[in-house]
């Protein structure tokens, strides 16, 4: 059995017959994905998946990675803050940094696609070597209000593309060139989404000591201030007074984040003395991220800002009822009351937790919902689809494409 | 395909000033992309716009009015498209307080176009059976594109089924049957399963 057709118990065969005969269509053409990073972060975690499913499909595509050194993306980490709108201070000698890099990779490396997929602002200046190959540039980042300075700097590269890719709508602004939507998605096959035997859950409830012997909430996330860990647990601490239950707080920390380890820090300290907080410091282990998802009565996810949250999707997708903040692309993933609750500060959380786990049934609907949402929008297949149909877009600026 | 315009509405006036200038495709996205992302329910009232009045700028009449706009009524996105604005119009020029309400920032309307690739599948019907067959089987996308789209953004003068029943297979009967009930108050597995319920009732009489 090929990679693709794994996924027909899950999408049917119709959705991977389609793919094929999108595939068909880009016969001939050679796709280049550039991004700055083979492993680590999400844009490498889909490229990974999504490389080798197109070749299945027919699509001649290839990925590369620039070169860059420290100076190079301490720099481009302040610049995705600042697109973020986190202030940040970004000297002349910043942009100068950026661009001796970018002219080495420029010198460097080798756009022979017919179609240069370039990913998030590390490698953007590489369309000056734009020939008569197309060239996409693909946003992973929430700019729905960026650092004007930094947005201007890449505007200049943004649009000699031919055609620019955001997460949600509220990224785009008026451009000279066509944009679309697509939204990330989760591989429903991978670790963290698959199917895991009870026997595995219950070990994880173990090795963490984890009884099921009260509800559990869970937020899985990096612990990081946008990702609000205080006010999950202010909110858990007013749910606690009403309905005993647990709270398991999971995530990792990148070992070079400062930052990362002071929002921990703080975080132990507001959990102190309550034997219901779980800490869970979890790298990386995927499986384990699944099994805690799987084993929670509630998900959270109280960002304070997100890119598009894909551990929405991963909840989801495991029909668990989900609990999460109106922000970034969260809002496409739930639609409130319906495949999960939206809510827009602690008090609203706890509300909603409460409501969730006195009322099981209801609580049960949201996430089958969830789950359907997610299958029809939110899977590895519709991504492959939409850009496959982005390559072809390239070919055709109409706005109803006969493919005959 | 969504392709973003990067145009958005924070009050009704500057909704409708878009509304009227936009390209057909954005109408068009606007009252049909829930359809094709709630397959499983209709969670939503049948088109952005509505939602957006209702939900955002707490028009609820307005809202209602949107939401209630008969699309199998009309035969092009022009006369849809006149048809919303010509609404709008005639609800702010009764109601002062409307043109005051303000979008928060994060929660303007954003205009956004439908772009549509149409390529032909490996299926072919020679007759009723097969066709309920293969309806069976093929991407609910399908079904959509033969039944909304042909309709509403090629303007054909119904629906792909119907006419090919009617005209092909010479059963105007089985084709009005198909083009008479209103799928916009369908989620499309429910729109798959009563036109093969339809057919099969044919087949077996």
């Amino acid at each position: 059995m090929t990679e693709i057709e794994k996924y027909i118990p899950l999408v049917g065969q119709s959705i991977i017959d389609d793919l094929r005969l999108l595939g068909e269509r880009l016969k001939g053409k050679v796709i280049q994905h550039i991004n700055s990073t083979p492993v680590g972060g999400g844009v490498a975690e889909i490229l990974n998946r999504m490389v080798p499913l197109l070749v299945e499909l027919g699509v001649d595509t290839k990925w590369d990675v620039i070169k860059g050194g420290e100076q190079f993306f301490d720099v481009t980490k302040k610049f995705h803050n600042a697109l973020h709108g986190k202030a940040e201070e970004i000297t002349q000698r910043d942009f100068e940094i950026f661009m001796q890099t970018s002219r080495e990779n420029i010198d460097n490396v080798d756009t022979y696609g017919d179609i240069v997929f370039v990913h998030d602002p590390q490698p953007i200046a590489l369309i000056k070597k734009k020939a008569a190959n197309k060239w996409l540039w693909r946003c992973h980042i929430d700019v729905s209000n960026p650092d004007e300075r930094v947005w201007g700097f890449l505007m200049d590269f943004i649009t000699q593309y031919d055609s620019a890719v955001f997460s949600a709508p509220a990224f785009s602004r008026k451009l000279p060139i066509r944009q679309f939507l697509i939204s990330p998605s989760i591989d429903p096959l991978s670790d963290k989404n698959k199917e895991l035997p009870q026997e595995t859950i219950d070990a994880v409830l173990k090795k963490y000591n984890i009884k099921k012997d009260k509800p559990i909430i869970t937020q899985v996330s990096r612990f990081d201030r946008l990702k609000d860990p205080i006010g999950v647990i202010e909110a858990y601490l007013q749910v606690k007074k009403y309905t005993d239950c647990q709270l398991v707080l999971a995530g990792g920390t990148a070992g070079d984040d400062p930052e990362g380890f002071k929002v921990l820090g703080e975080v132990r300290e507001k959990a102190k003395n309550d034997p219901g907080i779980h800490i869970l410091l979890l790298p990386h282990n995927d499986i384990e991220v699944n099994a805690l998802q799987r084993s929670s009565d509630v998900i959270i996810q109280k960002s304070l800002r997100e890119g598009f949250g894909l551990t929405v999707a991963e909840a989801l997708w495991k029909a668990k009822p989900v609990i999460a903040s109106n922000v970034g692309g969260i809002p496409l993933q739930i639609k409130h009351k319906y495949s999960g609750l939206l809510c827009h500060s602690v008090e609203g959380a706890s509300f909603a937790i409460k409501q969730l786990l006195s009322s099981p049934e209801y609580a049960k609907k949201l996430g089958e919902n969830g789950r359907e949402h997610i299958k029809n929008n939110f899977l590895i297949t519709r991504h492959l689809r939409d850009y496959m149909l982005l390559f072809l877009s390239l070919y055709h600026p109409e706005d109803i494409v006969h493919l005959c | 395909m969504s392709e973003l315009t990067g145009l958005r509405a924070a009050t009704l006036g500057q909704l409708l000033a878009l509304i009227k200038e936009v390209p057909g495709s954005c109408i068009y996205h606007h009252t049909h992309r829930f359809l094709q992302q709630h397959q499983y329910l209709s969670p939503e009232p049948p088109n952005d716009f509505a939602y957006w009045v209702t939900d955002i700028l707490g028009e609820d009449e307005l809202g209602e009015k949107l939401a209630s706009i008969d699309t199998m009524q009309y035969s092009t996105i022009r006369s849809l498209r006149d048809k919303i604005a010509q609404t709008i119009e005639e609800y702010l020029s009764g109601s002062s307080f409307a043109k005051l309400k303000f979008a928060r920032p994060g929660e303007e309307f954003h205009f956004i176009k439908s772009v549509s690739f149409i390529l032909p599948k490996n299926y072919t019907a020679y007759d009723l059976k097969e066709f309920a067959d293969i309806l069976k089987k093929i991407t609910i996308d399908s079904i959509y594109f033969h039944i909304f789209e042909a309709r509403l953004r090629l303007e054909k003068p119904t629906n792909d089924f119907s006419f090919w029943i009617e005209n092909s297979l010479g059963d105007k009967e089985l084709g009005d049957a198909i083009a008479g009930f209103d799928p916009y108050t369908r989620t499309l597995e429910d729109l798959r399963k009563t036109i093969i319920q339809i057919i099969e009732r044919r087949i077996s009489q």
